[in-house]
């Protein structure tokens, strides 16, 4: 059901080429941001604005939207662009992926056995640490300019300095963290 | 619309894929980070040693334009969100991109992940301008810097001297060789062996 981490990881590496040989190296964290900055902007239409000083030719009173001559704020006004599609996409192909091979296990749906080995059958203590988690990640992703896909992949495919880095300081929170939380197998 | 096109179809054989790797699936992601199941570690380094190798390559015979490179900026805030990721990696099993993968796929939990993911995405956009305050976000290395000069890239290099396409297939080969000597599991007692599909119930 799972491929063998040969094949899988020549189909993945290809998925990686094919994405720069075409386009641009994949990324998907900076998406959360601009579905964010949608939803903000369709509660409070002023969040999003068109400008004629702005070099994206949108701007924000947002710094973080604003930034880079309103990039983001460009992309919250036009989501049928490249890379936004591409996060949908994504989550498109994994549905079916999922659907294909008979979807997710009922007794995995809430929570992983390692988890459950941990941590118990609670349901609820699992959503608060996953929300929890999260929010760091998301925090942490946008902090560093990049997550696991743009900054480690991409980053490193590419020998950037700043992919590198970055995987230094997940792997080195990441594996401390994951030994102590879950000691036992699963 | 050709690019919405493209986005379409390699988004879509991204999500599918990651699917296929396991990379949806918690249990392997903690696994790895547990250093009892490393598949999933395999697999990524594998990919990105592929990946790197047959782009320089194709750098070097010309039929890849180096204007598709984009090289992000090293900053001490790459350091820092690289720890809060690990760390909420290594709690939950997810990261943004597999996050929202497991949660098309069915997994409650990552969709939970992913709505912390867009209130932690928020708090990132309300912090933002402090956050700049700090300095964490100057550039260090001399920002998007590669190891090597990659001809065409227009990006500095950690170590000018060196072709930055043949340190790229040099490190690609690295990573393809670490995937292969690494073993299935740095810890004692069976790996990890999570239901596969609905045919294996735990």
């Amino acid at each position: 059901m799972i491929l063998p981490w040969r094949l899988g990881g020549l189909a993945l590496g290809l998925v990686f080429l094919a994405a720069v040989v075409l386009v641009k190296p994949i990324g998907v964290s900076t998406q959360f941001v601009i579905f964010d900055g949608i939803l903000w902007d369709a509660v409070s239409p002023t969040v999003v604005v068109e400008s004629l000083d702005a070099k994206s030719g949108y701007a924000s009173p947002n710094a973080y939207l604003n930034k880079s001559g309103g990039a983001y704020a460009k992309e919250v006004a036009n989501p049928l662009n490249y890379s936004f599609v591409f996060v949908v996409a994504m989550i498109v192909g994994a549905a079916v992926s999922a659907l294909l091979r008979g979807g997710v296990v009922r007794s995995e749906r809430a929570m992983p056995p390692v988890w459950r080995a941990n941590f118990g059958d609670s349901p609820g203590k699992r959503y608060l640490a996953a929300f929890v988690a999260g929010f760091v990640v998301l925090y942490g992703a946008r902090l560093a300019g990049g997550c696991t896909s743009g900054h480690m992949m991409s980053g490193m495919m590419q020998t950037a300095a700043s992919g590198y880095i970055f995987a230094a300081g997940v792997f080195l929170a990441g594996i401390p963290l994951a030994l102590l939380m879950f000691r036992r197998e699963g | 619309m050709t690019s919405i096109i493209l986005a379409i179809v390699i988004g879509g054989a991204f999500g599918f894929v990651l699917d296929r790797v396991g990379a949806t699936n918690p249990n392997y992601i903690i696994g790895m980070l547990r250093l009892g199941n490393l598949h999933l570690m395999k697999t990524i380094l594998l990919a990105i040693g592929v990946s790197s190798l047959l782009m320089f390559a194709g750098l070097l015979a010309g039929v890849i334009d180096p204007g598709h490179l984009s090289v992000k900026t090293a900053y001490l805030g790459v350091f820092l969100g690289g720890i809060l990721l690990g760390l909420g990696f290594a709690a939950a099993g997810y990261c943004p991109g597999t996050g929202l993968a497991a949660a098309a796929t069915g997994r409650k939990d990552g969709v939970v992940f992913v709505l912390g993911g867009l209130l932690g995405a928020a708090a990132y956009m309300a912090t933002y301008a402090w956050v700049e305050t700090t300095g964490v976000l100057d550039s260090i290395f001399g920002g998007k810097a590669t190891v090597g000069a990659i001809a065409g890239a227009g990006y500095p290099a950690l170590l000018p001297g060196l072709s930055g396409e043949i340190a790229g297939l040099v490190l690609g080969a690295v990573f393809i060789a670490v995937a292969f000597l690494l073993p299935d599991s740095l810890r004692g007692g069976p790996a990890i062996q999570p239901a596969k599909g609905r045919h294996v119930p735990s």
